[in-house]
Order: C-alpha cells, then sequence, then structure tokens
C-alpha cells in the first residue's frame, strides 16, 4: 500500500477569464521508504501537487489517498489531523513559530495531540538526532543560523513520527554548503530511519539524494 | 505551553500596543465602577437621611379649610377610620427660648404626651408628664447649646414660662412627618394652655402593618373627603419610593456613561486584536499547515482578548476601589458607602464587563483569523 497515491488527479482554477487547469489527470504513487523529487518549470503544478499531497488542499477530480485515507468529502477539520498525525512539512522558508524557543517550536505538534507526559523529553531527543546542542534549545528561532532554524524545522516535522516528510525546496533559502548538510539529514532520516521524503526542488543536484524523480509539465506528469 | 500562553506572549510582544488597549479597558472599568458607587451612595445618603420606613401617613388639613387646623372632632374621626392603627396629632411653632441669661430660638413640637413614647425615642432621661411642665430636647440641639447650659435636668423658658428639661431625644435624622433634632417637644396639654390653643396641625398615623398603607389611607380619605376636600392623606412611603426610583434611575444612567467608556475600550481591544491577526497571517498559515485546528486557532485569539480583558479588569477593579474611595468621600462624605454590598457589586460588576467587552471584541478577529485559508497564509509575505 503506497503512502501517498494519486488516481487521475485533475485540479481546475476557476478564474473570470476561464479556467486554469493546475493538474491534468495525474496518476502516481510513493511508497513506504523511498525518496522522491518532484521537479518542474514554475507553473507545471508543482505547487498544487504539494498543497494536495499535504492535504492543504483538495482535487477538483479524481481520488488522493494519503496514508491509507481518502481525502476526497474530508471536511477541514479532518484534513488538518491529517496533516498533524501523517505528514511532516519543511518550508522554504523554516517557518518556525518566533513566540516559541526552539524546543517548544518542536514541542508544539506533539501538544496539538492533546495534553500528555514527556513531550519535552520528545523534542529534545528529536532536536538532539537532528544536530541541535542542548544550550540551543531555550533559544528564540531568530537567534540562531538558518541551517540550525531549517534543522529545528526538521525536528518539528519529525516529531509526531509522520508516514512522510513533505519538503518544498528545504535547501531554497540556505547556502551551498549549509544546503548540503541539510540534504546530508533528510538522506540520513530516509535511509537511516526508513522515513518516505517527498520533496519538491528546481535544483536539479538533488537528483543524486533521490531515488526517484517525478517531471511535471503542464500539469501531467512526464514519463 | 498552551493556547493561552501563547496569547499571553503575544500580548507581551507587543507591549506598548497591548498596554494602551488595557488602559482603554482599565478606564471603562473605574468609569463604571466609580459611577455606580457614587450614585448608589446618593441612594444609600438619602435613605440615611430619611428615618421613616414608609409606614407612616400623615394627615394634614386641606388648605383653606378651617384655618389650617384639625380639630378635635377631625382627630377623634380619624382615629376611628384607621382602627386600630396609633394615631398621633400634633402641632407646631417656633419660639423664642432662654437658658439662664442666655436666649435663642427653637422649633417647638407639641404632641400628647402619651403619644410620645410611640413617635420618639429618649436617649437619657424619661418621658415628660401630660400633665407636668416637663420637656424633651432634640439630641442635635443638645449637642449643640451643650455650652448654653440646655441639658437633661436644665430650666428652660419658653415664652414666659419655665419647663425642665426631662428627656434628650435619640437621633432621628430627617422626617416626613416632624423633624426633632433641633426641637423642642411639650406635651401637648402645656402648649393648649400655654399658647391658648386647641386644634392640631397634622396628624401622623403609624400603620402596624405596611401592607395595609393603602386601605387605610383610603378609609381616612372616605370618611373625612365625603362632601369636600377637608384633609390631605400623605404616603411616607410613596414619597420614598419615588425618591429611591429617583436616585436609582441616576444611577443607571451614571453607570451608563461608563459604560459608554467601555465600549470606546472595546473598539480599541477590536483594533488592536484585527492588527494583531494581519501581521500574524503567515505564522497562522504555519500554525494552520503543521496541525491547528480552525477552532484552536480561534481560541488562541479569544485568549489574547482575554488576557488583555483580565489585565484590564484586575488593574481597573484595584483603581475603582481607590476611586470609590474618593468619590464616597468627597461626594457623600461617608466612606462607608463604599463597602456597601451594592457599592462593591458595582466594581465586581465593572470588572465583569470589562472582561466581556474585551472577548466579545476579540470574538471578529479570532473568526477572521480561523477562517484564513492556509495556502495563502503560508504565501503571505
Amino acid at each position: 500500500m503506497p503512502v501517498i497515491s494519486f488516481e487521475n488527479v485533475s485540479k481546475v482554477y476557476p478564474l473570470p477569464a476561464g479556467d486554469v487547469v493546475a493538474l491534468d489527470g495525474v496518476d502516481l504513487a510513493i511508497e513506504q521508504g523511498e525518496f522522491v523529487l518532484i521537479m518542474g518549470p514554475s507553473g507545471s503544478g508543482k505547487s498544487t501537487l504539494l498543497n494536495i499531497m499535504g492535504s492543504l488542499d483538495v482535487p477538483t477530480s479524481g481520488e488522493v489517498t494519503i496514508a491509507e485515507k481518502r481525502i476526497g468529502g474530508m471536511d477541514d477539520d479532518d484534513l488538518t489531523l491529517l496533516r498533524r498525525d501523517h505528514i511532516g512539512f519543511v518550508f522554504q522558508q523554516f517557518n518556525l513559530i518566533p513566540l516559541l524557543s526552539i524546543v517548544e517550536n518542536v514541542e508544539y505538534p506533539l501538544i496539538l495531540k492533546g495534553r500528555q507526559n514527556g513531550t519535552r523529553e520528545r523534542a529534545e531527543e528529536v532536536l538532539k538526532a537532528v544536530g541541535i546542542e542542548k544550550t540551543h534549545f531555550t533559544h528564540k528561532p531568530g537567534e540562531i543560523s538558518g541551517g540550525q532554524q531549517q534543522r529545528v524545522a526538521i525536528a518539528r516535522a519529525l516529531v509526531n513520527d509522520p508516514d512522510f516528510l513533505l519538503c518544498d525546496e528545504p535547501t531554497g533559502n540556505l547556502d551551498s554548503k549549509t544546503g548540503t548538510a541539510i540534504m546530508t539529514l533528510l538522506d540520513k532520516m530516509n535511509r537511516e530511519e526508513g522515513k518516505t521524503v517527498v520533496m519538491v526542488t528546481h535544483d536539479p543536484r538533488m537528483t543524486e539524494y533521490a531515488d526517484r524523480t517525478i517531471r511535471l509539465v503542464d500539469g501531467r506528469v512526464a514519463e | 505551553m498552551t493556547f493561552f500562553d501563547l496569547a499571553r506572549r503575544n500580548v507581551t510582544r507587543h507591549w506598548l500596543r497591548s498596554s494602551l488597549a488595557v488602559i482603554g479597558i482599565v478606564i471603562g472599568v473605574i468609569a463604571i465602577a466609580s459611577l455606580g458607587i457614587m450614585g448608589n451612595s446618593i441612594g444609600l445618603m438619602f435613605g440615611d437621611m430619611v428615618s421613616d420606613v414608609g409606614d407612616t401617613l400623615i394627615v394634614s388639613p386641606a388648605t383653606g379649610v378651617g384655618g389650617g387646623k384639625l380639630t378635635d372632632r377631625q382627630v377623634t374621626d380619624i382615629t376611628r377610620a384607621v382602627g386600630s392603627n396609633v394615631v398621633i396629632p400634633f402641632s407646631s411653632t417656633g419660639d423664642r427660648i432662654s437658658v439662664g441669661d442666655k436666649e435663642s430660638a427653637a422649633m417647638i413640637y407639641a404632641i400628647p404626651a402619651g403619644d410620645i413614647p410611640a413617635l420618639l425615642d429618649v436617649e437619657s432621661g424619661s418621658y415628660p408628664k401630660e400633665t407636668g411642665a416637663g420637656c424633651l430636647i432634640g439630641s442635635q440641639l443638645a449637642a449643640n447649646s451643650r455650652e448654653n447650659g440646655l441639658k437633661l435636668g436644665a430650666r428652660v423658658r419658653v415664652g414666659g414660662e419655665t419647663l425642665r428639661v426631662v428627656g434628650v431625644l435619640k437621633e432621628r435624622g430627617m422626617g416626613f412627618d416632624i423633624n426633632p433634632d433641633y426641637a423642642i417637644i411639650v406635651p401637648y396639654s402645656w402648649y393648649s394652655s400655654h399658647y391658648d390653643e386647641d386644634d392640631y396641625d397634622q396628624v401622623i398615623v403609624k400603620v402596624r402593618d405596611v401592607n395595609d398603607i393603602d386601605a387605610v389611607k383610603e378609609s381616612i380619605e372616605q370618611r373625612m373627603n365625603r362632601r369636600e376636600d377637608v384633609v390631605n392623606v400623605m404616603d411616607t412611603r410613596g414619597i420614598l419610593e419615588s425618591v429611591f426610583a429617583a436616585t436609582e434611575s441616576i444611577t443607571v444612567f451614571l453607570a451608563g456613561i461608563g459604560a459608554i467608556s467601555l465600549l470606546v475600550a472595546g473598539v480599541s481591544i477590536l483594533n488592536v486584536m484585527l492588527m494583531s491577526v494581519t501581521e500574524r497571517i503567515k505564522e497562522i498559515g504555519v500554525l494552520r499547515s503543521i496541525g491547528t485546528r480552525r477552532g484552536e486557532v480561534m481560541r488562541m485569539f479569544i485568549y489574547e482578548a482575554l488576557v488583555l480583558g483580565l489585565a484590564g479588569a484586575a488593574i481597573g477593579g484595584v483603581l475603582s476601589f481607590c476611586t470609590g474611595y474618593l468619590v464616597t468621600v468627597v461626594f457623600a462624605g461617608n466612606a462607608d458607602y463604599l463597602f456597601h454590598p451594592m457599592s462593591l457589586l458595582y466594581i465586581v460588576f465593572g470588572m465583569a464587563f470589562g472582561v466581556i467587552t474585551s472577548v466579545a471584541s476579540g470574538l471578529y478577529p479570532a473568526w477572521k483569523a480561523a477562517q484564513l485559508n492556509p495556502i495563502q497564509a503560508l504565501r503571505h509575505e
């Protein structure tokens, strides 16, 4: 059973000037433990695909199954819970919550799941695994470097033990050295922990980390 | 860390802005509480000044009939009309009085000696006898003329005759019937022979059961005013009621002014919260995308308004107590009014109103934040 599966998925944005077809009959399946890149020129439907995979959006037609759940007919709360419990988001701009300290940022998704003991310990454990030193735990996101922020963001994405990581240009805001370190970390999570990773990128160098690449052109998967 | 904690942190993140919004609430709470206390104190002041508890009817001659006096016969008729209730006829006049070689003037009430105990309480000494030449003096008169020698046991000359002060009255306060605090009370028979007068000015009827007051009033009017209006019957309860109704509407009016200032504070909270939502659109997008539900986002922002409201209410409550003290001391001259349950209730009311206004003002911004589309919010810069 694939982690993500799309069957003949289309997404149409109705605009006054005429409908825009962002996705046009996409079929794909991403299996457990894969490292998949999604590439394509701008306007090819990458963002739409990413939003649907992240259950931030629903398709106009077709069947999408994420973590063995069909998202057709889900309401906003169901989609939100799906994101919370099964998907780990990593953004280009890190998107940590500025009000919260490093460790609280990682703890936050655990708290969303309800009060439970050991959330702080779990957050610290994951932070250590992504290579953040203990002295940084109580800092605010603005006080650490971009590379470190992205590590924290990956820890936040991993803390609820999601079915897959969904990364949107995770190295786009980093210099190449830090970017390589982040890619090494994601690669490690994929190889050693068996985490499924789906990554949207423009950067052709990323193909060396990936098991396979899905190329999108004009809303279709190019073979 | 909870949603409440997050809200509290966001309030403190914009310290100045939050403080200004809180000041609005503080002013609103103080306005409601202190104006309410002021109105309540005015009511209490009236209540303290007026000693009657509303069980009294005052029968006075209708103007222009019988020279403005009530005859013995009419008093007897009234006594018959009221059944078992106490009827106290009296006359009053003013005269010069002298103690030793010191002269002054005083109000004089003449009441049948047997009726005095039903109407007035003696602080020290005893009640005068109908036939004797004894009199009572009011508490304020006694207090004011101590150095004149007008005290218990003193001899006071009224007109040409000498009376002995046999008793000093308890303080009674302002009444609708008689005001004995500054007066001398003499037995009616002494007054009658001294001033050559057989009629009475007014009749006080003490009604035993307050619920009977309308029936007794009716009964007197039926008996006395058969053909023409001979007497007027005044109902002190009615007067009291209208006085209290007036003070109550003053209180409501004053508290209403306070409520308007709180409304303005609510608008400023609304503004602060809308700013907070607009600034944090991206943050809301992140929170939503990593699994925060709409209801949770809404709660976060309502808590923020609640934090502002609670802070404003707490500070406002403490300051209301201070301004309430000032108001009661300056306007009513009696700080005890502040500790009256109704006054304290106005402070609680003001605080509750402050919190409710804040939360109500936060509802729309919170709803707006919860309705944001996560994809668009994430893209927001």
